[in-house]
């Protein structure tokens, strides 16, 4: 079965994104770092867990009427550093390609240390300097390489 | 030396902290010719925990450079109490003073306060992460007793928590100091820390037992073991006793070992070690005012 007819099993979409080659069963951590929760009407199709050369098992997002900025395209590098962005305009992929690490991500992050001023009442957004393996804040220097998708900030 | 606040001991360079050193030298010199240095000058004093050592030696500083104070008192007197933030209460004093001084208990709260404020901020500890005045006075007490040519240090007690631990051991890194640290293994030192030291190529080693190391130590610093990180009583004084040094102790280390401590201390220098020549942490203590006299003559402007 190719890529493309994988990408059937869930209907296609006329214009916004979609996101392949994420890591198997990290959708449900991207639709949370992109602040999807089905609350603003998107139509939103997830797949999970299919075949993948490149992976083994990826999963596919699609997001009806949104095409992600490169901000959001950024941030979803630190779950998915595999993963694809297609943008859909009409039915057609207009524009194609692969996630980049930022150095910095801000407001997307919990610091995990409780005694980090960010996780304070204060007007500051946390900010993570982003490494090769891991991510340190900025405020505290505490360091996250492992599960990074359990300090993502609920919106 | 140019910085508009002093956040960390990792933004200072090895020239930044010879500057300083060397100023404060000067000072100790002669401490009378810096009288009149900064007479319209207003430190804001921002402790929103308590401090004697670092508060008192930051007021005398600026008193003896013939500037003044204005301090915020207690959190409970203060409108913190009313539940402002920390960003406001910096955006507020830096109208009434010419660089401030904070001491707050949750860690990166210097550096926040410092996004807020154009005049210069000092970190006086925030939590658990730094305190690099304190680690400046440490320097200068270093490079008086030990220099800092092929300087090998054992940093002894709480190295997780211990907010001087991780200033100094990153200044130590410009000096290329052999550092060794010695803990019970549940208060080694944090990760962020043993990243950085590293990244910068840092001679480290880790104990457990300080007889391992002390003869080959010229300079043993140690902090306190703090009760209050253990979950039980019983498991604290069982390491606990195992961190202490006494002039027993000492008989195995160098003629010229320089025993060095932040303060307070508790139980972990017995005070038979105040008669030995080994002992500086008083002297330690007493560098704080013409090394913070020297940093901040240098951040309002004195080397110009």
């Amino acid at each position: 079965m190719s890529d493309n007819d994988q990408q059937l099993r869930v209907s296609k979409i006329r214009n916004g994104t979609v996101i392949d080659h994420i890591a198997g069963g990290q959708a449900l951590n991207v639709l949370a770092i992109l602040g999807i929760d089905g609350t603003s009407g998107d139509s939103v199709s997830v797949a999970m867990n299919m075949p993948s050369d490149r992976l083994g098992h990826k999963d596919v997002v699609k997001v009806e009427g949104r095409e992600l900025s490169q901000d959001e395209v950024d941030v979803l590098s630190l779950i998915a550093p595999a993963a694809t962005i297609n943008i859909i305009r009409d039915y057609d992929v207009v524009e194609k390609r692969r996630v980049e690490r930022p150095s910095v991500v801000e407001g997307v992050l919990e610091c995990p240390n409780h005694n980090c001023i960010t996780t304070e009442d204060e007007p500051v957004d946390s900010r993570f300097a982003v490494g090769d393996d891991g991510v340190r804040c900025e405020y505290c220097d505490t360091i996250i390489r492992d599960d990074l998708p359990a300090h993502i900030l609920a919106e | 030396m140019r910085h508009d606040h002093i956040i960390s001991a990792k933004q200072l360079s090895r020239g930044d902290i010879e500057t300083v050193l060397d100023h404060a030298a000067d000072i100790a010199a002669d401490p009378g010719a810096f009288a009149d240095r900064h007479t319209d000058t207003l430190l804001g004093m921002l402790f929103f925990e308590p401090s004697t050592r670092t508060k008192m030696s930051f007021t005398t500083a600026m008193k003896r450079l013939g500037g003044d104070i204005v301090d915020m008192g207690s959190v409970e007197s203060s409108s913190v109490k009313k539940g402002e933030s920390l960003a406001d209460t910096v955006r507020v004093v830096e109208g009434y003073t010419d660089a401030l001084v904070l001491r707050h208990p949750m860690e990166g709260s210097a550096k926040m306060a410092s996004e807020f404020v154009d005049v210069p901020l000092v970190n006086a500890g925030d939590g658990a992460g730094q305190h690099p005045t304190q680690t400046l006075l440490d320097l200068y007490t270093i490079r008086e007793n030990a220099g800092f040519d092929d300087l090998t240090i054992g940093i002894m007690g709480d190295l997780k928590y211990g907010r001087t631990v991780h200033s100094l051991a990153h200044a130590l890194t410009t000096v290329d100091a052999s550092q060794h640290f010695i803990s019970p293994e549940s208060l080694q030192l944090p990760r962020s820390v043993r990243y950085d030291l590293h990244e910068a190529g840092a001679g480290v080693r880790e104990h457990t037992d300080l007889g391992e190391i002390l003869p080959e130590l010229d300079v043993l610093y140690v902090t306190r073991i703090q009760a209050e990180r253990f979950p039980d009583e019983s498991e604290y004084r069982e390491v606990a006793g195992q961190y202490q040094i006494d002039a027993d102790t000492l008989a195995a280390a160098k003629d010229d070992l320089t025993v060095m401590h932040p303060l307070p201390r508790v139980d972990e220098i017995a005070h038979d070690v105040d008669e030995t020549t080994h002992a500086q942490y008083f002297q330690q203590a007493h560098n704080g005012v013409p090394v913070r006299m020297a940093l901040l003559d240098l951040m309002l402007g004195g080397d110009q």
